[in-house]
C-alpha cells in the first residue's frame, strides 16, 4: 500500500533520513519508533510531503505521491498531530468537516458522517457537534483530532505521537477505542511513537529508527524477542520478555481440552484422573461446563465421598481473549502456579501454567 | 444583592466610587444650570448637531481607510517569508505610535495643506499603526500547530490565511481597531487645528474667547462622542468574534 | 491660523537653520514639557500604584475602577482640557500649567493602575502559597515577592503613561502650560513651516527617547531569573 524506496532527507549538513526503504500493508499498523531526532517523524512527514524528500521515492497504491499535487495528496491522507490543533474557530462539526468541505462534498451527509463518527469514540454528537474546542477536556479534543483525519474516509492515515499529550490513564482509552476504530475500518496507519509500550499495543509492524537509518522492521513479537543489536535491546528494554506477554492471547498459550472432575464424581475418580495426567489438581465444572472450583490431589488423598464435599474455590480465572500479561499478573497476585481459563460465558476452556508460559517464551529463542 | 456587595470592604469602595461619580455629574449639572452655562450651550445646537456629524464623518473615513489598509499591511508583514524585516519594519511602527499626534497631524499638514484631505490623511496614519501591530501580532500569536495541522489536511496557503489565520487572529485584531479607534476619536478635535472642521472648532474658539458656553459646547459632545465610540466599538468587538476565538464569551 | 489650504514649500535646511537659531528656545521649552509630564507622571505613580495594589483585593473594585479609568482615559484630551477650565477658573486657574497637570495625572492612571493590576494578579498562585508557606506576613510578601515579580511590568505602565502624557501635553500648549506644542502651535497659526517641522520633529525624538529610556529601565528591573534570553 505504503512503499518507500531509498528515502532521503538532508538538511543542511545532517541527514535526518538515510536511505529508508520499507513497505506497510494495507490495513497494517506501522508504528515508527525511535528516540526523538532519528528521523522517525521526518520520514513519516514526506509521505504527504510536508516535507520533501532529498532523494528516493514514496509510492502509495503503486502510485508516485510526487506526481500528485501536494494539496491533493493531503486531502487524501488522513493527518492527527500530537497538539491536535483543533481550530479555535470553528465548531467540533465543522472541524470534523474541514477536509470534505474542501473538498466540495455534500455538506449534510458529511455533518452526518461527522455524528456518526462522534458516537464511535463515545461522545454524544447532540451535544458535542455545536460546541467549540476549548469547551472539551483534552482527551475530548483528542478524539475529534482522530476522527477529523477519518471524516473524508481516506484509505491511509498519518499519526505523529497523536496520544502522546494525553495523561496515562486517558491515553489507555483513547488508544483502545482508535484500536476498535481501526478494527472497523482498516486503514493503512503510519504511526509515530517514541513509546515503546504504546508501539507494541498498537502496531501490525514497528519500524525501529536510530540517527535517520531503519535499524530494524518486523512484528512487534520479533522485535522484542529477537532485537537485532544492542541499540534495538536497550531501546525496548530489558524487561522486553514481559512486554512479550501483552502480544500473546491466552487462548494461544492454553493447554486445550483438559481433564475436568464434577461435583457428583467421587473422590476416587477424580484422585485416578489426576495421577492418569500426572497433575497435582484437577478444575471441578457445573452442569454447563462453567468453571466451579478444583481439588488438590495432595488433599484428596485418603478422603471419601464426592468431589462437592471437597473442592475449593479458584482464587481467580482468566477470559481465553485476555493476554498473557494480565494471566501472569493475576497469577502472581493470588500466588497460583497455574489459571483456569474460561471463555466469555464463564465454560471452562483450559488452563495454562507459569512453567507452559515460559517455555512458550523460551521457544522462539531456541529456534535460532 | 447590595447586601453581597457591600460585605468586601474593597466592594464598598467601588459603591463609593460610582456613588462619588454620580455625585459628580449632578453637582456638575446642577452648577452647569445655575451659572447659566446650560443655557449658553444651547445658543449653540445647530452648530453642535452640524459638527457632531462632521465630526464622525472625520472619524468614519478615516477610520475606515485605516482599517482597510492596516489589515493588508499587518498580513503582509507577519509573513514568515519576509524573514528579519517583519519584525524590523514592526519594530519601527511600533517606534512610530509615541509619536505625538498632533505632531503627525502637524507634520500632515507640511506635506498636504489646509483642509479635510490632510486631516483624514493624518487620522488615518496614526489610526493605522495600532491597527497593523495587532494584526502582526495577532497572526504571530496563531499556534504553529493550527497552521501545521491545516497544512497536513491539505489546505492551500490561502486557506489557512482565510480560515485558519485570521479568523484566530479576530480577536486580537479587533482589540487594535478598538485601540486605534479610541486614538482616532481623541484626535478629531485636534483636526480642525489644520482646517478639518469637526467639535474642535468650539473648543478651541471656546478657549480663544474664553468663552466657558461655547467651550463646553464643543467638549461635552466630544466627551460623550468618545465613550459612545469605544462602547459601540466594545460591544461590536464582542458580538461579532465568534465564540471559539473569543475569550471574553 | 484659520485660513485657505497652503502648500508649503519648507526646505530642510531652511528648517534646521531655524532650529540651530533658537536652540536655547528649544531646550528651555523641551524643559517645560519634561518637567510637566514629570510631575504629572510622579503625582500618578503615587496615586494609582497603591489603587492598583488595593484592588487586588477584590475584583468588583478592580473592575470598576478600571472601567472608569478607561472612560477618562476615551475622552479626547483637548475636551478634558475645555471640561477643567469652568471647573478651575473660580480659583484663577482655568488656563495654565494646573489644570494641564490635573489631565495629565488623570491620563496618566489608567496604564499605570492596571499594570499594577495585572502585574500583581499574574504572579504565579504557587509563588504566594511558597512565600506564604515559608512565614512570610502579607506585607513582606508583597515587598520580597510580588513587587519584584510585578516591577517590571508596572515600569511598563509608567513608560505607556509617560508617552501619552508626553503627546498630550503637546495639546496641553492650547491652555497655556507652554511645552514644545508651542512651536506647533505657532507653527500652525504663522503658517511657518521650519517652526511646526521644528516642534513636530522635537517632541516625537522626545517621545521616543523617553519610550527607549523606559525600555532600558524596565529591562534593567527585570529579575535576572525572570529575563527571557
Amino acid at each position: 500500500m505504503i512503499r518507500l524506496k531509498n528515502l532521503t532527507k538532508i538538511f543542511g549538513a545532517t541527514t535526518a533520513v538515510d536511505n529508508v526503504s520499507m513497505e506497510v500493508g494495507a490495513g497494517e499498523v506501522c508504528v515508527l519508533l525511535g528516540p526523538s531526532g532519528c528521523g522517525k517523524t521526518t520520514t513519516m512527514k514526506m509521505v504527504n510531503r510536508l516535507i520533501e524528500p532529498s532523494g528516493g521515492r514514496i509510492f502509495i497504491d503503486g502510485k508516485d505521491v510526487t506526481e500528485v499535487d501536494a494539496v491533493q495528496l493531503r486531502r487524501s491522507i488522513g493527518y492527527v498531530i500530537q497538539q491536535i490543533g483543533l481550530f479555535p474557530n470553528k465548531t467540533v462539526e465543522d472541524n470534523i468537516c474541514v477536509v470534505p468541505d474542501m473538498l466540495g462534498h455534500d455538506r449534510k451527509a458529511s455533518r452526518k458522517r461527522a455524528a456518526e463518527l462522534l458516537e464511535m469514540v463515545n461522545l454524544e454528537p447532540a451535544a458535542y457537534a455545536r460546541r467549540y474546542p476549548k469547551e472539551l477536556s483534552g482527551g475530548q479534543q483528542q478524539r475529534i483530532g482522530v476522527i477529523r483525519a477519518l471524516a473524508a474516509d481516506p484509505p491511509v492515515l498519518l499519526m505523529d505521537e497523536p496520544f502522546g499529550a494525553i495523561d496515562p490513564i486517558n491515553r489507555e482509552v483513547i488508544q483502545d477505542e482508535f484500536m476498535k476504530l481501526q478494527a472497523a475500518l482498516k486503514k493503512t496507519v503510519i504511526f509515530v511513537s517514541h513509546d515503546i509500550d504504546e508501539a507494541v499495543k498498537m502496531a501490525s509492524r514497528i519500524a525501529i529508527f536510530k540517527a535517520g537509518r531503519l535499524v530494524q522492521y518486523d512484528t512487534p513479537d520479533n522485535i522484542l524477542a529477537h532485537p537485532i543489536d544492542s541499540f534495538v535491546a536497550d531501546f525496548v528494554g530489558a524487561d522486553r520478555t514481559l512486554k512479550r506477554l501483552r502480544l500473546i492471547a491466552v487462548r494461544d498459550a492454553m493447554a486445550e481440552n483438559p481433564p475436568r472432575v464434577t461435583a457428583q464424581d467421587a473422590v476416587e475418580t477424580a484422585i485416578a484422573l489426576m495421577e492418569s495426567h500426572g497433575h497435582i489438581s484437577v478444575v471441578m465444572v457445573g452442569p454447563q461446563g462453567r468453571a466451579r472450583g478444583f481439588v488438590r490431589l495432595e488433599a484428596l488423598r485418603g478422603k471419601k465421598g464426592v468431589v462437592g464435599d471437597h473442592f475449593e474455590k479458584l482464587p481467580s480465572v482468566i477470559d481465553i481473549d485476555d493476554n498473557l500479561r494480565n494471566a501472569v499478573s493475576r497469577m502472581f497476585t493470588n500466588d497460583q502456579s497455574w489459571l483456569a481459563c474460561v471463555d466469555a460465558s464463564g465454560v471452562y476452556q483450559g488452563y495454562i501454567t507459569q512453567r507452559g508460559i515460559t517455555h512458550l517464551l523460551g521457544a522462539t529463542y531456541r529456534d535460532r | 444583592m447590595e447586601g453581597t456587595r457591600t460585605a468586601h470592604p474593597m466592594a464598598a469602595l467601588a459603591t463609593l466610587w460610582r456613588l462619588a461619580l454620580l455625585g459628580l455629574v449632578f453637582v456638575l449639572g446642577v452648577w452647569a444650570n445655575a451659572s447659566g452655562t446650560l443655557s449658553a450651550m444651547m445658543l449653540y445646537r445647530e452648530d453642535i448637531s452640524f459638527l457632531t456629524l462632521q465630526h464622525l464623518e472625520l472619524v468614519a473615513i478615516s477610520g475606515a481607510i485605516a482599517i482597510v489598509t492596516g489589515i493588508p499591511i499587518g498580513i503582509l508583514l507577519a509573513r514568515r517569508s519576509l524573514g528579519l524585516f517583519g519584525p524590523l519594519l514592526a519594530q519601527i511602527i511600533n517606534l512610530g505610535t509615541t509619536i505625538p499626534t498632533l505632531a503627525i497631524l502637524a507634520l500632515a499638514m507640511t506635506v498636504l495643506g489646509l483642509g479635510a484631505p490632510p486631516a483624514i490623511f493624518g487620522l488615518a496614519v496614526l489610526t493605522l499603526l495600532p491597527i497593523v501591530l495587532n494584526t502582526v501580532a495577532g497572526l504571530r500569536a496563531v499556534p504553529p500547530a493550527l497552521v501545521e495541522a491545516a497544512r497536513g489536511m491539505g489546505m492551500t496557503n490561502r486557506q489557512i490565511l482565510f480560515q485558519v489565520e485570521l479568523p484566530n487572529a479576530l480577536f486580537v485584531i479587533a482589540a487594535g481597531i478598538r485601540t486605534a479607534l479610541a486614538i482616532n476619536v481623541g484626535t478629531v478635535p485636534l483636526a480642525f487645528l489644520i482646517g478639518g472642521g469637526g467639535l474642535g472648532e468650539l473648543i478651541f474658539t471656546g478657549i480663544d474667547l474664553m468663552d466657558t458656553g461655547l467651550l463646553l459646547a464643543g467638549a461635552i459632545p466630544t466627551a460623550l462622542l468618545a465613550v459612545g465610540v469605544d462602547l459601540v466599538v466594545g460591544q461590536l468587538q464582542f458580538w461579532l468574534v465568534p465564540r471559539g476565538v473569543n475569550p471574553l464569551r | 491660523m484659520r485660513g485657505r489650504a497652503l502648500i508649503w514649500k519648507a526646505t530642510p535646511l531652511e528648517t534646521l537653520n531655524f532650529a540651530i537659531a533658537n536652540w536655547s528656545q528649544i531646550v528651555a521649552r523641551g524643559w517645560e514639557h519634561i518637567s510637566l509630564v514629570g510631575v504629572a507622571v510622579s503625582v500618578a505613580v503615587l496615586t494609582g500604584v497603591p489603587i492598583g495594589i488595593l484592588i487586588t483585593q477584590s475584583r468588583v473594585a478592580a473592575d470598576r475602577v478600571l472601567y472608569v479609568a478607561a472612560i477618562i482615559m476615551t475622552i479626547p484630551s483637548i475636551a478634558f482640557f475645555g471640561l477643567l477650565i469652568p471647573v478651575l477658573s473660580p480659583i484663577g486657574q482655568g488656563i495654565g500649567y494646573l489644570p494641564a497637570v490635573i489631565a495629565l495625572v488623570f491620563y496618566a492612571q489608567l496604564p499605570i493602575i492596571r499594570n499594577t493590576y495585572t502585574a500583581i494578579m499574574n504572579i504565579d498562585p504557587a509563588l504566594r502559597e511558597a512565600a506564604r508557606g515559608m512565614g512570610m506576613t502579607a506585607f513582606q510578601r508583597l515587598r520580597e515577592v510580588e513587587l519584584p515579580v510585578a516591577l517590571p511590568v508596572i515600569v511598563n505602565g509608567v513608560r505607556n503613561a509617560v508617552v501619552l502624557n508626553i503627546a498630550i501635553a503637546t495639546i496641553a500648549t492650547y491652555i497655556g502650560a507652554g511645552g514644545l506644542g508651542v512651536f506647533i502651535s505657532r507653527g500652525i497659526s504663522q503658517t511657518d513651516p521650519r517652526q511646526l517641522i521644528t516642534g513636530a520633529i522635537a517632541v516625537s525624538v522626545l517621545a521616543i527617547l523617553a519610550d527607549l529610556g523606559l525600555l532600558l529601565l524596565q529591562r534593567r528591573l527585570t529579575p535576572v531569573g525572570l529575563r527571557q534570553s
